[in-house]
């Protein structure tokens, strides 16, 4: 494909198109797979789940529970069928703990009743005997144990020693990096049907439908081809039902061989909070040479990410942190370490922008302390560090960084957000302020797209023309909220030349497409739209060769244009063209496949070239804190996002602001808190805080940037949105920082943990107000 | 009580205009009844807690509008004689109101799960409030959550939507009220007078006794247990009062805290302000005045400002009738209270400021909106000239039962609120409290902020705000 946007105007894509759902969503007509009228003899599941962080599981007995009314079938680890085995990505990871409990709220089994509530309070009354061990529920106590639920991993480049050694100055520092809840607002569910030969129909709420139908063959002892699994919508997914949805479709799969009757599986809040994995909290650790104009020389990062209990998707959420923690910069020697330490809490999973933030946090936290004990502007450090925009400097894990759009957002954002002014008016401010102070921050972030693993970067795209000239569109990718559907569908119309209503979206099914990968790493639209596009300009291709037949003229003169086709002053409908080609007997259907080019990775030297292209985004936050109670609201942030050629700026913008917000949380209000039990008691929105309307800055300029289609080849030259504006919340993080760095004197740097709750903001207040006499520029 | 002889055997009520029974256990959940039996889907559960607001319906009782109330904590058995609104009942003629027609087109929906509850909530402000103000959105909203969006454009659409005219809405003529309903072995009972109220009571000491169930029905819906006999007082004539002297208000216990607020706005415009931070749109339209005390949280936002304010409460049991005591020597130790299981609370008084009186109360929480307090501390003095005469500081968050701060109140009274007094106050606090470590704070905060709150009040009271929602 060769297409330059600047020059084409288009008639479906690039159009701010309304979610194709949008107005059932506001009907409530929109169905979820708990809203699906119930099959006859459908039965209700919950998980049991273990009370303990860690022991030996000695008994699992589900008499009291099969005694309570209307409770019909218990299925523990003894009555799995197949294998008792749900790991992603490494074997080991069982569906319910048989031998070994390993976190509070662990599965252990599942029971089904005649009705939910039925379901629920047999769980409950089944015994659960441990005998319990000492859990170890924090990184630093498994990492001083070595205990790692899979190697260690380094991104290295350059001489690191050497470069710390010769240091003018030498920055150490150390961030504790909190987790973060998915919470999607519809919970973890799925629906199993039992068919004839032993078959398994199941709808689940999930961003891997191809995995989950590998892992129910698997769990239930057959082959793929028995497991059909339909996705048509999840009540929001953020990467929390990539591999966790596994777990809940297995589990009623189970049950629906057992009893012979369709079950279903729905987690009640807290047991979803509790049983299914999170964001990765890290602590990352850092020694940093620089010089004393800010140029950063060599950087040594090490971070300590609680796995949990097994591997899960640790690994590559682990190396897409080492691959981010160069953000925008090019550092000539780098070292960036990264241990998955086993815990006994939850397995952590993948959670939007999959590592990359905890990446960028770190070292948007070391470019601050840099510039703060050198007394720099932090927004002259950054430029200084910035991979030049014409050198083509290549990253620690050998990509070189092209197509670099990092000058162009950082100045644009400077000056859209009027960046001079408000900073010499905060100083002023806070001169005058004892209480409330205000800081302001900018700050950059590139983010790689594509899957680490070269394997994943691959997906098909099924496409139907039938004779009345309707479109059947159904890919890899499941709609989670995202707008992927309507995304994908305008790249079909644009290709037919057809009107958006032509084109039916329909359910994500492993029957009609297959072998796909999740929907995750921003890459739903370039490659399932991709896919579709090869399928669509696949038929295309035939259709015109019968158009031109049936029109007498050569192919070269056939034009597809609003839902016809020309040749020179003549035209017939796209349907009646469909009805032809029909006739012809020409096939009017494709499988559609796409495998993004160029990318390549080493698994073991953590070297090559795993990201497809980069994308750029810039943001500017100001904040006030109350330096009495920590208290802190975001006044105003200035976004400014790289599309590339935006398939639909529409659905790109409420991604960008969405994400920012949901990264906002996590830096500010969300906190998981455990006991010293291992018990997280944060598991409902009574307790774990996302933002509400008001928490959203109360001045929110956000925009796409303009006329910057891809450098790659990518579907229309869009570019991925879905993580990307997410780490731009660094910004109101940094913003907090800078209001704490108010109260104290130059040259000393803020010590805030993530995130900067009232009171870690007070904490950090406090400390710099202590350390603010005794210490002089470092 | 009126003189049916037989239990009634059914909930009736008007569901999106048109009267139906339901012949489900009175405890059943409002949303399992209108997704389970009633087979309306649009309504969503998202928590089950009262906390995110998918499940939001529209209640009208009686007179009153249509409230946004959470489906997911409420109970049949507040139901009946009322109407209910989901959201397939606002479309008219098939087509979607205003606010549907602006959120669809505004991008306000992306994965769609909290979308109808929303519409529920902001369709419950705009038939109250047809061009709202940004605030009033965020007030409407604080019990709804999104977690796509960033909720911007909603906030957008709202205002989109206040613009256009809305639909006329049909007011349904509501079923009257029945003393006694009894399904699948749990029984109901529908007090319209205290007498009544105070017999079912001495009967029934151990029933369950319902006022706007934000509390007790976090507990039914999280399934833990049933109830088999329920005492409502949200339809005792005595306990829905609100009377005002040139002294004093008084409160009955039904009163819910929406009308609490409408009402205390202009005599309390800090406890005004409190109160909107209080739950939601949803959880104020049926938690009670009364519920909030009875229920006897350490952390309830009620008390606090209440005691400050020196506030006294009236109960009443057939056996004794009516006696008044101090709100603060109603909390005993950690949900343990002077109620006597024969007794039920009619009413909470609360004195107006005289010239002279300063009034604050000041909550902490991670969350502006919708969350429960860290900290909570409510100040009442009385000033001559500089000096402060008489004072009340009380806390929540601080100690098992909403408790006053007398050490401190003693480093103030007779002395000006300066730097010197304030600094005392701040320090007997430790004499005072020894809170607790948890999810919202740790000890060490919840002591620093207490204080902190001590010095915001000196702040306030010299004319100066230092708040970060203030900017």
């Amino acid at each position: 494909m060769n297409i330059d946007v600047r020059s084409v105007q288009r008639a479906t894509v690039g159009r701010g198109i309304a979610h194709d759902s949008a107005r059932k969503h506001v009907a409530g007509e929109a169905d979820y797979i708990d809203d699906m009228p119930e099959l006859p003899g459908t039965l209700h599941a919950a998980l049991v789940t273990s009370p303990v962080a860690h022991g030996k599981l000695i008994a699992l007995d589900p008499a009291g529970a099969l005694a309570i009314e209307s409770v019909v079938a218990f299925c523990g680890p003894d009555d799995i069928p197949g294998h008792n085995d749900i790991g992603p990505i490494l074997p080991g990871e069982p569906l319910f703990a048989s031998e070994i409990v390993d976190y509070v709220g662990q599965p252990l089994g599942v029971v089904a009743a005649e009705t939910f509530e039925a379901a629920v309070k047999a769980s409950r009354a089944v015994h659960v005997d441990v005998e319990e061990r000492e859990p170890v529920l924090d990184v630093e106590t498994a990492h001083e144990a070595e205990s790692y639920v899979i190697p260690s991993q380094t991104v290295a480049e350059g001489d690191v020693e050497a470069g710390l050694a010769s240091a003018e100055q030498l920055i150490e520092g150390r961030l504790e990096i909190g987790g973060q809840d998915h919470f999607y607002l519809e919970t973890q569910i799925a629906y199993a049907i039992p068919g004839e030969d032993g078959d398994m129909t199941v709808h689940s709420s999930t961003q891997h439908p191809t995995e989950v139908q590998h892992h129910v063959a698997h769990v239930l002892g057959g082959l793929a081809n028995s497991v059909d699994v339909f996705v048509r919508r999840m009540g929001g997914g953020f990467g929390g039902k990539e591999s966790q949805a596994t777990i809940i479709a297995a589990a009623a799969a189970l049950l629906a061989r057992k009893t012979r009757r369709p079950v279903k599986l729905r987690l009640k809040r807290s047991v979803d909070m509790s049983a299914t994995g999170k964001r990765h909290d890290m602590v990352a650790t850092w020694k940093a040479g620089v010089r004393k104009n800010g140029r950063i020389e060599a950087l040594d990062i090490e971070y300590l990410a609680r796995a949990g209990n097994t591997p899960d998707l640790t690994g590559p959420v682990i190396t897409r942190a080492l691959t981010h923690s160069d953000n925008s910069y090019f550092i000539p020697a780098a070292r960036f370490v990264g241990h998955a330490c086993k815990t006994n809490t939850v397995s952590n999973t993948a959670f939007r922008g999959f590592g990359g933030p905890q990446g960028i946090i770190a070292i948007e936290t070391i470019i601050d302390q840099v510039a703060r004990e050198l007394t720099l502007d932090p927004n002259v450090v950054r430029a200084i560090n910035y991979y030049g925009p014409e050198t083509g400097e290549v990253t620690p894990y050998g990509q070189p960084v092209e197509h670099n759009r990092l000058v162009e957002v950082t100045e644009t954002i400077l000056a859209t957000s009027e960046w001079q002014r408000r900073r010499a008016e905060i100083d002023a401010h806070n001169a005058t302020s004892p209480v409330l102070r205000r800081g302001l921050a900018m700050m950059p972030v590139k983010f790689g797209i594509s899957f680490n693993l070269t394997s994943l970067n691959q997906a098909g795209a099924l496409v139907h023309v039938y004779q009345d000239g309707s479109v059947h569109l159904n890919h890899g990718g499941t709609e989670m909220g995202q707008g992927l559907f309507m995304k994908v569908a305008q790249v079909v119309a644009e290709v037919f030349q057809v009107d958006i209503e032509t084109v039916k979206i329909t359910a994500t099914a492993t029957g009609k497409v297959p072998n796909t990968s999740a929907t995750a790493a921003s890459t739903g639209s370039d490659i399932n739209g991709m896919a579709a596009y090869n399928a669509a300009t696949a038929i295309k291709g035939r259709m015109t060769n019968v158009a031109a037949d049936h029109l007498e003229v050569p192919a070269e003169e056939i034009v597809f244009r609003e839902g016809r086709v020309h040749a020179g002053n003549r035209s017939i409908s796209f349907a009646e063209l469909a009805k032809h080609t029909w006739a012809a007997r020409v096939q009017l259907s494709e499988a559609g496949y796409y495998a993004t080019p160029k990318i390549h990775w080493d698994v073991k030297t953590l070297k090559g070239r795993p990201f497809f292209y980069y994308t750029y985004g810039a943001a500017v936050a100001e904040v006030a804190i109350d330096t009495l109670t920590g208290e802190s609201r975001c006044l105003r942030a200035d976004l400014l996002q790289d599309c590339g050629a935006s398939l639909n700026p529409a659905v790109d913008l409420g991604q960008i602001e969405g994400a920012f917000v949901q990264g906002m949380g996590w830096l500010t209000c969300e906190e998981l808190w455990w006991d010293e039990k291992g018990r997280l008691r944060t598991i409902g929105p009574s307790t774990y805080k996302i933002p509400g309307s008001r928490d959203v800055p109360r001045d929110f300029n956000v925009a796409i940037l303009e006329n910057a289609p891809n450098g790659e080849e990518t579907v229309f030259r869009s570019k991925a949105v879905g993580e990307p504006p997410l780490m731009l919340a660094v910004s109101v993080w940094l913003a907090i920082r800078d209001a704490i760095a108010s109260c104290g004197q130059p040259g000393i740097s803020p010590k805030l943990k993530a995130p900067a709750t009232p009171e870690h903001i007070l904490e950090a207040v406090d400390d710099i107000r202590a350390r603010g006499s005794a210490t002089g520029v470092a | 009580m009126n003189a049916e002889t037989k239990a009634a055997e059914a909930i009736r009520f008007v569901l999106n205009g048109k009267t139906v029974e339901f012949a489900v256990r009175p405890d059943t959940t409002a949303l399992d009844l209108v997704r389970l039996h009633a087979g309306l889907t649009g309504t969503k559960e998202g928590c089950a807690e009262g906390d995110c607001g998918a499940c939001t319906v529209l209640l009208r009782r009686g007179d009153g509008p249509r409230q946004a109330a959470n489906a997911c904590i409420m109970t049949a058995a507040q139901l009946d004689g009322t109407e209910l609104t989901t959201v397939e009942g606002l479309k008219h003629d098939g087509a979607l109101t205003p606010l549907q027609d602006a959120m669809a087109q505004n991008g306000s929906s992306q994965c769609g799960f909290c979308t109808p509850g929303i519409v529920m909530a902001l369709t419950g402000l705009i038939e109250e409030n047809p061009e709202p103000e940004e605030t009033a959105i965020h007030d409407a909203l604080a019990g709804n959550l999104c977690r796509c969006t960033g909720y911007r454009p909603i906030v957008e659409a709202t205002k989109v939507a206040a613009k256009a005219k809305p639909a006329s809405i049909a007011r349904s003529v509501l079923p009257p009220l029945r003393s006694e309903i009894a399904v699948g072995g749990c029984v109901l009972h529908q007090p319209g007078d205290l007498a009544g109220l105070l017999e079912l009571r001495g009967r029934y000491p151990d029933a369950v006794l319902l006022a706007g169930g934000t509390d007790l029905g976090v507990a039914r819906a999280d399934y833990h247990s049933g109830w088999d006999r329920i005492v409502s007082t949200a339809h005792v004539r005595e306990l829905r009062a609100i009377t005002a002297t040139r002294d004093e208000w008084t409160f009955g216990a039904a009163v819910t805290w929406e009308e609490v607020l409408a009402t205390v706005a202009d005599d309390y415009p800090s406890l005004a302000t409190l109160i909107r931070r209080f739950g939601s749109t949803q959880i104020r339209s049926m938690g009670t005045i009364g519920g909030n005390i009875g229920t006897a949280s350490p952390i309830g936002d009620g008390p606090p400002p209440l005691i400050a304010l020196g506030a006294t409460i009236t109960l009443a049991s057939r056996a004794d009738g009516e006696r008044s005591i101090l709100l603060e020597d109603f909390f005993l130790d950690y949900r343990k209270t002077a109620m006597r299981p024969d007794e039920v609370i009619i009413s909470v008084t609360l004195p107006r400021l005289k010239d002279g009186e300063l009034f604050r109360v000041y909550k902490l929480s991670k969350r502006y909106d919708q969350d429960i307090s860290t900290v909570c501390g409510a100040f009442w003095l009385r000033m001559e000239g500089d000096t402060v005469s008489e004072c009340r500081i009380a806390y929540g968050g601080m100690a098992a039962i909403p408790k006053r701060a007398k050490s401190s109140e003693n480093k103030i009274i007779g002395r000006p609120l300066d730097s010197e007094s304030t600094r005392a106050a701040v320090e007997a606090l430790s004499d005072d409290f020894s809170p607790l470590s948890d999810w919202r704070g740790s000890a060490e905060y919840r002591m620093k902020a207490a204080g902190a709150l001590i010095q915001r009040l000196a702040h306030d009271a010299a004319g100066e705000t230092v708040e970060v929602m203030a900017l």
